[in-house]
């Protein structure tokens, strides 16, 4: 059931219905049920997946909560009679058993993580490897299928397990409760990955009817349907029409086909999370922000604080600093400090770190080289911008520019068109075909397809262009205003008639302008195939 | 409450103003709905697609044997909408006879999304409609956008003209009693082959929709007369003759072919089509009219009703409607020179 499908808006209708008539505490209960209804219309035989990651975690977390409690109870009852050596001796052996169930467990998912999403592409690389050596002899590809959200989930399930490792939150003790948080459906398809910790409260506790919190919850939605429907499903068959046909689409096309692409995945991605906030808004519920105005960010540093804000977080509390802390990283640390300065020796943990994760990046975000190469190549933009900071900084000394106008709108664009070269990844079938269609921007010299009509040969035609630039007006005048607080606090100020014109014109946009049913090829969320 | 009447409102406007008016320009959609604002007192009902709104005129049925008839026919119109048609017309009157035309028994699945539209949209909302719907249904299309056409002409706003705004309520008539009247010629010339068929045999499903019409006549007591019209293409294979003079012979139903019958109803390919040979034109329609109702005089035994006062008075201004047609036709072709 897709977001953009009849029976979605149908299925929340009821959810909501019967979300504030039963029973608040039956509300979670509720929500469980809708959640497993929504994984199992999508595939029935993917609730084995999910089921078996949340029995899983379920049983760890609490096996690494009891040991912990055990070993607290044992200390508290021995504290006379033990020794220091014997207490710390204790202690090791129960955090190396709460680390093995910790292990085991991680491994199983992301071992099932990568059997599916990843198998296909092994064989393909194999296969490739068996004709590099000349070997006739190829491995058939396995028909399995991808099951919904499963990178979402997992990733969320196992930030879990390891929270409760750390001790930050306690295990949850009701298997259904945690059933709830893996599966909760808004967030299924594609994220945000939420933490224990800010969703669980919120997600199991009662929620009375709050009319003014269920009203913003519908805006959100609503927003988000235009995000989806008007502007990225409508730029949709441009960017299709480019990418697809290599021969006729190059140079200048390359470039449009980069600049619609960004605006399709901006308007696709936050219009996806605006639906799913929405939804859980409108129920009480907090999902925590997955974007904030990324397209203004001046560096790619802040480009990707600011861009699916909950993936960066994930990656970096669970990968970067357990990487940058762990005992052989500190060995190398101070290994290249004694040998290659305090300079150099300090970077190497930082850069390896991040490198591990920008290459974790990359493969979650698909099974292709091309991935790979798009999270690298963030690294390397990141990398060189950072060991550039002394150069700017020197830049900024000599000539009095930051802070104005001009200067951040150019930060901003420099911004935006260097992930949009970066993004040229996920557009094309390989790497060397990226490659290849970005030199045929240097090449190609056809820069007068930009203003001779020929973009009215892509699939979209003068009432797309306009209803593009009325969407895409809306959407920076919507992200200008909101630098200045809650828009939707200010539409709640305004008399009835004026709000009631605001949702009904904007509800009439998305009905009208909305690039769905026949005739239109509505496409998924991009971010449901990660 | 206040504005949910605006919401509703509005909506039921825009629904109005963006759907399809096929007044001028594709006119076959609006034929299935032209239907509801007649008197329903008619002898005989034909049911098929083009074969039959373009090549019998229920005005010479009327002028000449005193039938009172009328086509519900549309564009591609497959079996199972013919089918479900003629449960609709059944909601209103009781034909004495049904004559259907059987080219649709090519077709064992649903076709284009556009044909669907111009046969559905017109039917008024019944369990047939929505049977029909059901049946008809490419994989793209959904019910909901049948129940709320809006949703599916939605992004027609870019294309609307003056027309859609004048006939926003009302439309214009474009048929008369079904029939789409076209006078201009365009000789049969060179007609192609049938191409050569994986199997000739008619689709499981067309054939369960052949038995459902004639349980339904049967049933009604309703006269069953199966018609292939003497459109020279799409090709009528003589397989496929042979499967209907069988299903006929069995079912003890009249089937007349009017492509063996080109020399007793005096049609003339080079003169009587518009198109070719694929539809008939007025002077063709007129010929094999007049043909089929003798038939229908003979074989089914249909009263002439001249004399009946109320129905003469209305065929007179149906008449002189189609009259004015004609006229009008021959003038705009003699204006371009044909």
């Amino acid at each position: 059931m897709l977001f953009t499908s009849y029976a979605f808006p149908a299925f929340i209708a009821c959810l909501f219905l019967l979300y504030y008539l039963i029973p608040g505490r039956f509300q979670w209960k509720l929500l469980l049920a809708a959640s497993y209804l929504f994984y199992f219309i999508a595939g029935p035989s993917w609730l084995l997946y999910i089921l078996t990651t949340t029995v899983t975690v379920y049983f760890a977390a609490l096996r690494i909560e009891n040991m912990g409690l055990q070993q607290k109870s044992y200390l508290k009852t021995h504290k006379d009679q033990l020794s220091k050596e014997e207490k710390k001796a204790y202690k090791d052996r129960v955090k190396t058993g709460q680390w093995r169930w910790l292990l085991t467990c991680l491994l199983l998912n992301l071992g099932i993580l990568a059997v599916v999403k990843y198998t296909n592409f092994a064989i393909f690389n194999v296969n490739g490897l068996l004709r590099a050596a000349g070997s006739e002899k190829q491995l058939d590809f396995w028909d399995i299928a991808l099951p919904m959200g499963i990178s979402f989930y997992t990733f969320q399930a196992l930030g879990y397990l390891i929270d409760v490792y750390r001790g930050t939150v306690a295990a949850q003790q009701n298997p259904f409760k945690l059933a709830l948080f893996v599966s909760f459906f808004p967030q299924l398809i594609q994220g945000p990955i939420s933490r224990f910790g800010d969703l669980a409260r919120s997600l199991y506790e009662e929620h009375a009817f709050d009319a003014r919190r269920f009203c913003f919850g519908l805006e959100r939605i609503l927003w988000g349907y235009f995000k989806k429907l008007v502007i990225a499903d409508r730029i949709l068959t441009g960017v299709n029409t480019i990418i697809r046909d290599t021969e006729t689409y190059r140079g200048a096309y390359v470039l449009v086909g980069m600049m619609f692409y960004a605006l399709e995945l901006y308007a696709d991605f936050t219009g996806g999370i605006d639906i799913t906030i929405g939804i859980a808004q409108a129920m009480g519920i907090g999902v925590k922000e997955n974007f904030n105005r990324p397209y203004f960010s001046k560096s790619v540093k802040e480009y990707w604080r600011r861009w699916h804000i909950t993936m960066g977080t994930w990656f970096t509390d669970y990968i970067f600093y357990p990487i940058s802390v762990c005992k052989p990283m500190l060995r190398l640390s101070r290994f290249a400090r004694a040998r290659l300065g305090e300079n150099i020796g300090k970077r190497i943990p930082v850069y390896l770190s991040s490198f591990a994760v920008w290459l974790a990046t990359g493969i979650w975000h698909g099974a292709s080289w091309n991935f790979v190469v798009w999270g690298l190549g963030n690294w390397v933009v990141l990398m060189i911008s950072q060991e550039l900071e002394p150069l700017y900084a020197r830049f900024h000394s000599h000539f009095d520019v930051q802070g104005r106008g001009g200067y951040k709108l150019f930060q901003v664009l420099r911004t935006i068109l260097v992930m949009s070269c970066l993004r040229t990844f996920d557009c094309y079938r390989d790497v060397p075909l990226t490659f290849r269609m970005f030199g045929t921007l240097f090449t190609e010299h056809n820069w007068h397809i930009l203003w001779d009509g020929s973009l009215l040969n892509i699939g979209l035609g003068i009432v797309d262009y306009g209803v593009l630039l009325a969407g895409l007006s809306t959407l920076v005048a919507v992200s200008l205003l909101q630098r200045r607080g809650s828009i939707r606090e200010r539409i709640a100020a305004k008399p009835y008639p004026a709000r009631f014109l605001l949702w009904y014109g904007l509800f009439l946009a998305v009905l009208l302008a909305g690039a769905y049913g026949i005739g239109y090829d509505a496409s998924q969320f991009i971010y449901n195939q990660f | 409450m206040g504005t949910g009447i605006i919401v509703l409102a509005s909506l039921y406007l825009l629904q109005r103003l963006l759907m399809p008016k096929y007044v001028s320009d594709v006119v076959e959609g609006a034929l299935i709905a032209e239907y509801y604002g007649e008197e329903k007192d008619h002898d005989v009902i034909f049911i098929g697609d083009c074969e039959v709104y373009e090549n019998f005129s229920p005005a010479v049925l009327w002028q000449d044997f005193g039938i009172n008839s009328y086509i519900r026919g549309s564009a591609q119109q497959l079996i199972w909408q013919s089918y479900y048609l003629l449960e609709d017309t059944l909601r209103y009157e009781k034909p004495q006879a049904v004559i259907f035309n059987v080219l649709a028994m090519q077709y064992d699945e649903p076709q284009r999304e556009a044909y669907n539209r111009m046969t559905l949209e017109g039917m008024r909302w019944s369990w047939s409609k929505v049977d029909a719907i059901r049946a008809s249904m490419t994989q793209e299309e959904h019910l909901l956008d049948y129940v709320f056409p809006l949703l599916r002409y939605h992004s027609r706003w870019s294309e609307l003209g003056v027309e859609d705004v004048r006939y926003m309520f009302d439309t214009p008539g474009v048929s008369h009693n079904g029939y789409y009247m076209r006078v201009d010629v365009k000789p049969a010339e060179n007609v192609p082959e049938g191409r050569i068929l994986a199997d000739y045999r008619f689709g499981e499903n067309a054939w369960t929709y052949l038995d459902k019409i004639t349980a339904l006549c049967r049933e009604n007591e309703i006269r069953l007369i199966l018609v292939k019209a003497p459109s020279l293409y799409p090709y009528w294979y003589d397989q496929w003759e042979e499967q209907i003079e069988e299903y006929a012979a069995q079912n003890d139903l009249l089937y007349i072919n009017f492509l063996e019958l080109v020399e007793e109803t005096g049609l003339d390919f080079a003169t009587d089509t518009y198109d070719a040979g694929l539809h008939l034109n007025l002077s063709g329609a007129e010929k094999i009219t007049g043909y089929l109702g003798e038939v229908l005089r003979q074989e089914a035994c249909l009263a002439d009703r001249r004399g009946e006062e109320h129905l003469s008075r209305v065929w007179e201004d149906k008449t002189e409607a189609y009259e004015q047609e004609k006229e009008r036709q021959y003038a705009d072709l003699e204006k371009a020179g044909q």
